[in-house]
């Protein structure tokens, strides 16, 4: 076995299931007390120190393990059972193909922080996203139970609606960047491009002028693709069925939706599920946004060479991923926060809007989003030549 | 290790389909060994080098049809016993004709395989290799596929609006 990789995906599992995991359940009410004037979690601690809160995650994990695993009568056993897992396996393993770093090369060794450098890296998201479906639509079903049923049927129409317009919305990073695997479109966002250059090729500037180079802004999708990046956030929160997007959960219609029927440690899958995935979304969208891994402006290779002048390029080459890692990490912080705050300030969604928004909005916005960015390739690319 | 793979995946996608005949009784059942099926196929694909057609196989049958037969079938409560395929003679006849027909066709490429397998680049199956023949060699059928796929999405709808005024 490639020690190399069993390294990386030890490490995602240990960051993602260990670390952020838990500390969402601290962010969740956190977030929730602040942004509604309230003190919040604070009350779980051990020998009085209470760690703003931190003691909770561990209080949680205690109390959904010792709790009593009920399967409600007439349940179908199996599927009840499997239904969780279902959920939150394919959240855990969609963080293989997102790049955390570059590519790096020290003492004769080379790796690149990614698990799983795929030529089909988004599609294979999107392929065990899909499958996570039938966790939330069999739950319902298998628990024998009305509301249950209710929030599956909503869940079913809803992830598979968001679904085509998630895949759509990002077509135009495709494009854009001209391939699916996540490094080639890491590596493509730390290029530059100057934001007055058409000035040159309308001919108000002569060619060469020099205050035209100075403005340059770093080719990150967010900038390529300001529209993309909304829209691929919009599909990716409904397909996650957090709120404003939770009608198969409805607290106030349905009680809970579809894990209604669910006790101690399989409820607390679905949620770890749910977080995970928030996770996930928050590294795909800085990965394929938020220019991933590297510094706005900085290339990897410019970050190397000027870290090699004082260090050597052995040492130059790990502070260059240490320096990257904390990058992706940062912006994917900033991209859970980001879905935290709307979590917290938006309304629920009726049912009707949720589906209206879909396939009446997204879907015809993106799918305009592609024409527009095809054409405008193409005119750079006339104008290029 | 491929060819234990082949036997787990193989094994899994005949099992899956002779399942969902076997529990014919229960729709939902049904549904969920034809995503055993497909889950299967799609693994043979992938390790066929067929990546992308593997990949599109878990998302569009996999992730999204069959989660559509599933909620269909929720949403208007089937249990067994409805579908009345049994009473239809000429829906059974049918249906052997195909299968027969199927059959014969699929005997008849076995036949015609030269072994080995021909050896292909590795850029084979991926999805830059299949966009680019799609839009060059096989542009015409593409298109028409397309067409034929707006017709049915006009017709859907055309019997959607009708049953509602």
């Amino acid at each position: 076995m490639d020690v190399a990789l069993v390294a990386k995906t030890l490490f995602i599992f240990a960051v993602i299931m260990l670390v952020f995991a838990p500390l969402m359940t601290w962010v969740e009410r956190k977030q929730s007390a602040l942004m509604q004037d309230r003190i919040g979690a604070n009350r779980a601690d051990i020998f009085g120190i209470t760690a703003i809160g931190l003691i909770h995650p561990v209080a949680d994990v205690i109390k959904m393990i010792t709790k009593e695993d009920v399967i409600p009568a007439g349940a179908h056993r199996l599927l009840h059972t499997l239904c969780p897992l279902i959920a939150a396996v394919p959240a855990a393993i969609s963080f293989a193909v997102i790049p955390y770093g570059g590519s790096y090369s020290a003492w004769g060794a080379h790796w690149s922080l990614v698990v799983a450098d795929l030529d089909y890296g988004l599609l294979y998201v999107f392929a065990i996203g899909s499958i996570a479906a039938y966790g939330t639509v069999l739950a319902g079903w298998a628990s024998n139970s009305n509301w249950g049923m209710l929030g599956s049927l909503r869940a079913s129409a809803q992830m598979l609606s968001y679904e085509v317009a998630m895949g759509v919305s990002v077509l135009g990073i495709f494009m854009v960047f001209g391939s699916l695997r996540m490094t080639d479109i890491g590596v493509g966002q730390q290029e530059t491009f100057r934001l007055l250059g058409f000035l040159e090729h309308l001919g108000w500037v002569a060619p060469g002028t020099r205050w035209v180079d100075w403005v340059t802004i770093p080719a990150w999708g967010i900038v390529l693709q300001p529209l993309g990046f909304f829209m691929f956030l919009a599909a990716l929160m409904a397909e996650n069925k957090r709120p404003p997007f939770d009608t198969p959960e409805g607290e106030s219609e349905i009680v809970a939706g579809y894990f209604i029927e669910y006790s101690g440690m399989k409820f607390g899958l679905f949620f770890m599920a749910e977080w995970i995935e928030v996770v996930v979304i928050a590294g795909l969208m800085t990965a394929l946004f938020l220019g991933g891994w590297s510094l706005p402006w900085i290339s990897d290779q410019e970050l190397i060479g000027w870290l090699s002048v004082p260090f050597g390029p052995n040492l130059a080459n790990l502070l260059a991923m240490v320096v990257n890692v904390s990058v992706f990490f940062v912006k994917l912080c900033f991209m859970i926060w980001v879905q935290q705050i709307l979590r917290w300030s938006l309304p629920r969604f009726r049912y009707d809007q949720v589906m209206h928004l879909g396939w009446k909005i997204l879907l015809p916005l993106s799918l305009v989003n592609i024409l527009v960015t095809a054409i405008l390739i193409l005119l750079v690319d006339e104008l290029a030549s | 290790m491929e060819s234990i793979l082949f036997w787990v995946f193989s094994i899994a996608a005949i099992g899956g389909a002779l399942g969902m005949v076997g529990t014919l009784r229960n729709t939902v059942y049904s549904a969920l060994w034809l995503v055993v099926s497909m889950l299967a196929l799609a693994c043979l694909f992938i390790m066929l080098n067929a990546q992308f057609v593997g990949l599109i196989q878990i998302m569009v049958y996999a992730g999204a049809i069959v989660v559509l037969f599933l909620f269909v079938v929720m949403l208007l409560n089937l249990t067994g016993g409805v579908m009345g395929a049994e009473e239809q003679p000429l829906l059974k006849f049918v249906g052997v004709a195909l299968a027969v027909a199927v059959s014969l066709q699929l005997g008849s490429i076995l036949l015609r395989i030269e072994l080995p397998w021909p050896e292909v680049s590795p850029e084979y199956g991926t999805t830059a290799e299949i966009g680019r023949a799609l839009y060059t060699d096989y542009l015409l059928p593409f298109e028409v596929a397309g067409v034929l796929l707006l017709a049915a999405i006009v017709a859907a709808l055309a019997m959607a609006k009708r049953e509602r005024g």
